[in-house]
């Protein structure tokens, strides 16, 4: 499950950004496509799944690196 | 001013301003929530019998200032047109404030409707040492800080854990803000500390596998938090109640505690210390 479509590094984009550029990313991929995002720790990691959770989307899978998040998005 | 008692008028939402027979309105807002079509009245109303604008209380109500006592009942025609009413001043049950609730995406409750219940219900009743104010807040956020009101609802959440769904990513061990939950990723075990918990849901809305789940909303009750010249935080005096009647009993066993054991002219704080949290606790409980 390591294998994605597209990728985003928002390493140091701020709250809202970061979602939004992750909604608008996950708008031009087609359903079931795989994008990865890495986030900061502290705010990021808190607000982004779970606004990606409740666009209905799946989250395959959340994994700490260091002082940051992989997080794995499947398009609903 | 001798053909009106102030005091009266004053109960009723009417605030006497410095100028002769100017008064600001007052009005009952639940919540902080006005319908455009109310709006577009107060605007015509602000307009024709104000200066032409609304002031925006710290309680999410609105009063419209430079209102001549004359213009009175014809003003509150008007608002009845379009389902406004006077407000609450006084010794009485204050408007309720409210946050957006369910339309926030960290509201656990429904905090306009329980707000539209609790103001039907107490809206402007009286007879009690001093005035009396109540707000709902939808989580632990506590954005409509209850624990500045003498009665403070917070919406709060218990939760599941589903062991056959955790991959033991550490998202909730993560993002708790109190530190209750601990992930082992090598044993795969997850350690919670119930006590910890404040119930505000965050871990169950993240968690990317669906293992934490929503099992129940509730509310906790703060009680004798104040503003004003002394101002005081609320205690927690309930920290999960499952139903919304027993909310409601809450209320009606604290105004009754006030009503008996309250002084003349004291805040429902003062009671509160001098006569002793445990004793109203039991009182209520």
């Amino acid at each position: 499950m390591t294998d994605y479509n597209d990728s985003l590094d928002l390493t140091g984009i701020a709250c809202p950004n970061n979602f939004v550029r992750t909604k608008l990313k996950l708008e031009e991929m087609e359903p079931g496509q795989i994008l990865e995002v890495i986030l900061d720790d502290g705010e990021p990691i808190r607000n982004v799944p779970r606004a990606v959770k409740e666009d209905g989307h799946e989250i395959l899978k959340a994994e700490k690196i260091d002082n940051k998040w992989k997080i794995l998005i499947k398009k609903a | 001013m001798t053909e009106y008692n102030i005091k009266e008028l004053k109960s009723g939402g009417l605030m006497k301003q410095k100028e002769k027979d100017i008064f600001s309105l007052r009005l009952r807002i639940v919540g902080g929530f006005v319908k455009s079509e109310q709006l577009i009245k107060l605007s015509e109303i602000a307009n024709k019998f104000g200066e032409g604008y609304i002031h925006l209380t710290t309680r999410q109500g609105i009063e419209i200032p430079n209102v001549n006592i004359k213009d009175f009942e014809t003003v509150k025609k008007e608002l009845a047109g379009v389902e406004l009413q006077m407000g609450a001043c006084g010794q009485r049950v204050r408007t309720v404030t409210a946050c957006q609730g369910k339309e926030c995406s960290h509201g656990l409750i429904d905090c306009l409707l329980l707000a539209k219940e609790v103001d039907k219900k107490y809206f402007g009743i009286g007879g009690h040492p001093h005035k009396f104010k109540i707000g709902i807040t939808g989580c632990p956020n506590a954005c409509i800080k209850p624990q500045e009101n003498d009665l403070g609802i917070m919406g709060r959440l218990k939760k599941r854990f589903v062991k056959e769904n955790c991959n033991y990513c550490g998202l909730c061990a993560e993002i708790c803000p109190v530190g209750a939950i601990e992930v082992d990723r090598d044993s795969e075990k997850i350690l919670f500390d119930a006590d910890k918990c404040i119930g505000c849901g965050d871990c169950v809305y993240s968690c990317p596998t669906d293992a934490w789940r929503k099992r129940q909303e509730g509310y906790a009750i703060f009680v004798g938090g104040k503003m004003g010249k002394f101002p005081k935080l609320g205690v927690k005096v309930f920290d999960f109640i499952e139903t919304k009647e027993r909310v409601f009993e809450i209320i009606d066993k604290t105004l009754e505690f006030y009503k008996k054991f309250g002084n003349k002219g004291e805040r429902f704080r003062e009671t509160l210390d001098r006569v002793g949290v445990e004793k109203y606790k039991n009182k209520v409980s």
